[in-house]
This record gives structure tokens, C-alpha cells and sequence, in this order.
């Protein structure tokens, strides 16, 4: 299937918590091997869509098929906000990289060879022997990452990955999540709080509007890859930010 | 500037001796100025004189092992009825919370108050000593594990489940390591309460050795130098395996509190 088809679709999506209107009646598509950034107020869903293609939270109704199957049958990765709970302690960095292969019943020295080769193509420089908690935030982020990729994941999904990171880190991690994808294609599909993070990185950003969560609207951000640190005061890039915090601010007013 | 560091460390490692100096000073002085007969407090030396003998010579180390046996196997029998139990139980909350009021009933029953009952079904033996710290010590053992697998950080469940894990392999993977560190917690509290069963035991269940039995004999022929070095083999006895479950808990649970 050709890049920039439909990956993701999402057809009359509706869920409700309790008494409150997430979604209803959504549709959407997430374009092969694009990176897709979802922005919004605060509660208006970001993690509870990507959570719901993800199948961690059920739908109520409506339809989400990645490639034409439902989740079950993909192969996927998912990114969580908190790295120390997401990690296992008591495993050592290498390890937790190869546990998803675990899972799949894959030989040792067959998930020895795909961690190592996964190291190489990224360039990762951590001490892959020591435990989580021995490493930094920004380490443990990236290992948290490279579980996620070394089962060559159809679709990364990325909740607020950064968040708990310094600013530094966060610009490097950037830097870092921006290579992977430029080297794997994979289709990613990142939530961001941090306007700036979510356009730096996407080729898309889809802005949502507060509950019941619509398109508020989905801007193409046609910035040239690899971006950097001057990306951020090009003009094109900031006419680009400055029209998604405008969309933003118009949606947390409401209609 | 490094010899004030390692004067510190000096210090450091020494502040923990100052209890045990002034305690041993205040009784030597309590015993020598004879505020207490000396009959009912013989000084310090007189007691690790009869420590020393007893260790050596006389029957303080077997009994000393025979307590540590007796604990051993109480233990074991708890923890391997109690670990998969709480595992079991701390699975599913639901099946916890039905259960809950009969296990904090029994854990807050004071384990002294079945002996009789243990006399009935096992007899004036070994087993029922055992089997009463088991009892003791299983259900502390229980209620830590469960709480254990049950606070199981949700999102480490959420990451392995989203990574394809079944439900077999969340619990075994996960669940199970995430409950390790309160398990020793219940292991810990476990041993010390197994410990105090069994003194007691021996002390006035038909025993002809132990440590309960030693302290309980020797204050009966009046030697109180024996009594005071069987209390400290008691002690030292209780603060060992503290010492030494703590030590395996640091380095199995090496990510604890991290």
C-alpha cells in the first residue's frame, strides 16, 4: 500500500465516560508511514482516541481498522507518558528490549540479534546491561521506545512521551524520536500537551475540539525533514504553529 | 580535607555502638553498686560467662538449634501455603474481598489462643509448636502478598498486556514481581511472629529443649546467669534472621524503593 493511504480508519466512533460525550459519530484516517500529532484542550480525549485504536480502552460504537484488520491481529507499539512505571525494574535494559520478542516466542539468539541490530541502526550509546532505574529519564524513555520498535511495529503510538522530561531532554528526544521515524517509516501517531513538540514533529497535526471531541481542524505541516533547531524559527513553521494555536484557542472557547 | 571524611565515617559507623556501650555500662554499674540483688541481676560478665559455657559446653546450642529448626519449618510450611495462596487471592480482587474478613479475623486473633486447639489435633509434640507459628506466621505471610500483586502498578499491567501478554503471562511476568517486595515485607513479619510462637511453645508445651524451654528451665532452678544468656540467644537469635532476610531481600528485590 502506497505511503500516505489510509492506515488508520476510524469510521462513527462514540464513547461516553459516565455522563460525559468523548466522542460521537468520529471519523478519521491516519495516513501511512506519516506522523500524525493529536492537539487539544485538556480532557477533550487526546489519550482516549489513541487508546481506543490502540484497544486499551473499549469503544462504545463505531469502527477502527488499521490496515483493514482490528487491532488484535496487528502488530503495534504503544509509548506510555510514565517510563518508570512503564518499564520493568527488575529487568535490565536489554531485556526489557527483547520482551515483547519474548512474547512472541521467538529464540534467544534470534532476539539477541534483532535487539543488537535495532541498537546499531539508531545509534544508541546507553549501557544497555544496567537497569532501568540506573539510567536517566531520557534513557529510559528511549529504551521504553525501542521496545516498542523492536517488533517493527505497523503503527507507533506515543502518549505525551516527553512530558515528564526536562526541556533539554526533551529536545534531544525529539531529535531522537524524529530519526527513528525518518529510518523506519513506521506510521506514528503521537499525543502532545506541548504545541510546538506536536508540530515540530508531524506531518500532520490533527486538532481536536473539546467534548464531545471533533475535528477542529488537520493541518499539513510541509516543513522539510530532518528538522532542527532553526526549523523552529522558520517563518513557514511558525505561520503554521501560529495557525494551530488559533484553531486551539477557538476550540477551548467553544461555539 | 579526607581526614575529616573518614573521621566521619568513623563516626557514623560507630553511633550505633553508643546504645549498646551505655547499656552494658548502666547495668554493670546497676549490678556493682547492688541496686538490684545481685541474685535477680547478676552483672554482664557473670551472663556471658554462662553464655559462653552454654554454647560450649552445655545444652544452649542445642537448644539454640532446636528453635531455629522448629522456626525454619514453621516458616516453610507457611510461606509455601501462603505465597501461592496470595497470589491466588491478590489475582482477583473480588475473590480477595470476599475473603478478607475471615483472614483479618485470623490475623488478629492471637496465635497463643489456638494452642489448645493445635494440642487436640496434633498432640504434645513438635508439631503442634510448628503448626501454630505456621499458623501465625501464614497469615501475615498472606495478607502482604495479596495487597502485593493487587497494588500492582496498573500502567506495568497495561504495558505488558498492549505488548501482547496473556493473561498467564501478565500474572507470571509481572504481577508476581510487582509483588515481591511487600512478599519479603510479609516474610519479615512473618519469621519474627513464627520466632515468638515457638519461644512460647517451648516454654509451656511439654518441651524438652529449645530456647523457650532453656530461659523457662533455667529460671525454675533459680540460674539466673543462664536465664539472662538464654534471653540473649533469643534476641540474638531474632535480629539474625531480621538481618538476613533483609540481606536476601536486597538482593532479590534489588529495584525496591527505586
Amino acid at each position: 500500500m502506497p505511503d500516505g493511504a489510509a492506515h488508520v480508519t476510524i469510521r462513527g466512533l462514540a464513547k461516553r465516560f459516565q455522563d460525559a460525550v468523548v466522542y460521537e459519530g468520529f471519523d478519521f484516517d491516519i495516513p501511512r508511514g506519516r506522523f500524525v500529532s493529536v492537539f487539544g484542550p485538556n480532557g477533550c480525549g487526546k489519550s482516549t482516541l489513541i487508546n481506543m485504536i490502540a484497544g486499551l480502552v473499549p469503544t462504545d460504537r463505531g469502527e477502527i481498522l488499521l490496515g483493514g484488520k482490528s487491532v488484535k491481529d496487528t502488530n503495534f507499539g504503544y509509548v506510555f507518558q510514565n517510563y518508570r512505571d512503564a518499564l520493568f525494574p527488575w529487568l535490565r535494559a536489554f531485556d526489557n528490549i527483547e520482551y515483547p520478542l519474548k512474547l512472541r516466542h521467538i529464540p534467544q539468539a534470534q532476539r539477541r540479534a534483532r535487539v543488537e541490530r535495532l541498537v546499531a541502526r539508531l545509534g544508541v550509546t546507553i549501557d544497555l546491561r544496567r537497569y532501568p532505574y540506573e539510567l536517566s529519564g531520557g534513557q529510559q524513555q528511549l529504551v521504553s521506545i525501542m521496545r516498542a520498535l523492536v517488533v517493527e511495529p505497523e503503527v507507533l503510538f506515543l502518549d505525551e512521551p516527553f512530558s515528564a522530561l526536562d526541556y533539554e531532554m526533551t529536545l534531544f528526544m525529539r531529535d531522537q524520536l524524529q530519526r527513528l521515524f525518518l529510518e523506519t517509516a513506521t506510521t506514528m501517531v503521537l499525543v502532545s500537551h506541548d504545541l510546538e513538540e506536536a508540530v515540530y514533529l508531524a506531518d500532520h497535526v490533527l486538532l481536536l475540539s473539546r467534548r464531545p471531541a471533533r475535528i477542529a481542524d488537520y493541518v499539513d505541516v510541509p516543513q522539510p525533514r530532518p528538522r532542527s533547531a532553526a526549523t523552529l524559527s522558520d517563518p513557514e513553521f511558525v505561520r503554521v504553529k501560529g495557525h494551530c494555536l488559533e484553531v486551539f484557542q477557538r476550540a477551548v472557547r467553544g461555539p | 580535607m579526607r581526614r575529616v571524611f573518614a573521621r566521619d565515617a568513623l563516626a557514623q559507623a560507630l553511633l550505633p555502638c553508643i546504645g549498646v556501650v551505655l547499656l552494658l555500662a548502666l547495668w554493670y554499674l546497676a549490678s556493682y553498686v547492688r541496686v538490684v540483688d545481685p541474685v535477680l541481676l547478676p552483672s554482664p560478665v557473670a551472663m556471658m560467662t554462662a553464655l559462653w559455657r552454654g554454647m560450649t559446653a552445655g545444652s544452649l546450642a542445642h537448644d539454640f538449634l532446636r528453635t531455629v529448626e522448629r522456626t525454619t519449618v514453621a516458616m516453610l510450611v507457611a510461606a509455601v501455603i501462603a505465597v501461592p495462596l496470595g497470589i491466588l487471592l491478590g489475582s482477583s480482587e473480588r475473590l480477595y474481598r470476599s475473603v478478607e474478613f475471615v483472614i483479618d479475623f485470623f490475623r488478629s486473633t492471637p496465635a497463643s489462643a489456638v494452642f489448645p486447639l493445635f494440642l487436640v489435633i496434633f498432640g504434645v509434640g513438635d508439631k503442634t509448636k510448628i503448626y501454630v507459628a505456621s499458623f501465625g506466621a501464614s497469615l501475615v505471610i498472606l495478607f502482604n502478598v495479596a495487597y502485593g500483586v493487587m497494588n500492582a502498578r496498573k500502567t506495568r499491567l497495561l504495558a505488558a498486556k498492549v505488548m501482547g501478554a496473556s493473561r498467564l503471562r501478565v500474572l507470571t511476568d509481572v504481577m508476581l514481581m510487582e509483588s515481591l517486595p511487600q512478599t519479603f515485607v510479609g516474610l519479615r513479619n512473618g519469621v519474627s511472629l513464627a520466632l515468638v510462637i515457638v519461644v512460647v511453645a517451648e516454654m509451656f508445651i511439654g518441651s524438652v529443649d529449645g530456647l523457650g524451654h532453656a530461659v523457662f528451665d533455667a529460671q525454675q532452678m533459680f540460674e539466673m546467669p543462664d536465664m539472662y544468656a538464654s534471653i540473649f540467644a533469643a534476641g540474638a537469635l531474632g535480629y539474625g534472621l531480621n538481618l538476613l532476610f533483609l540481606l536476601v531481600e536486597k538482593r532479590v528485590v534489588h529495584w525496591s524503593g527505586k
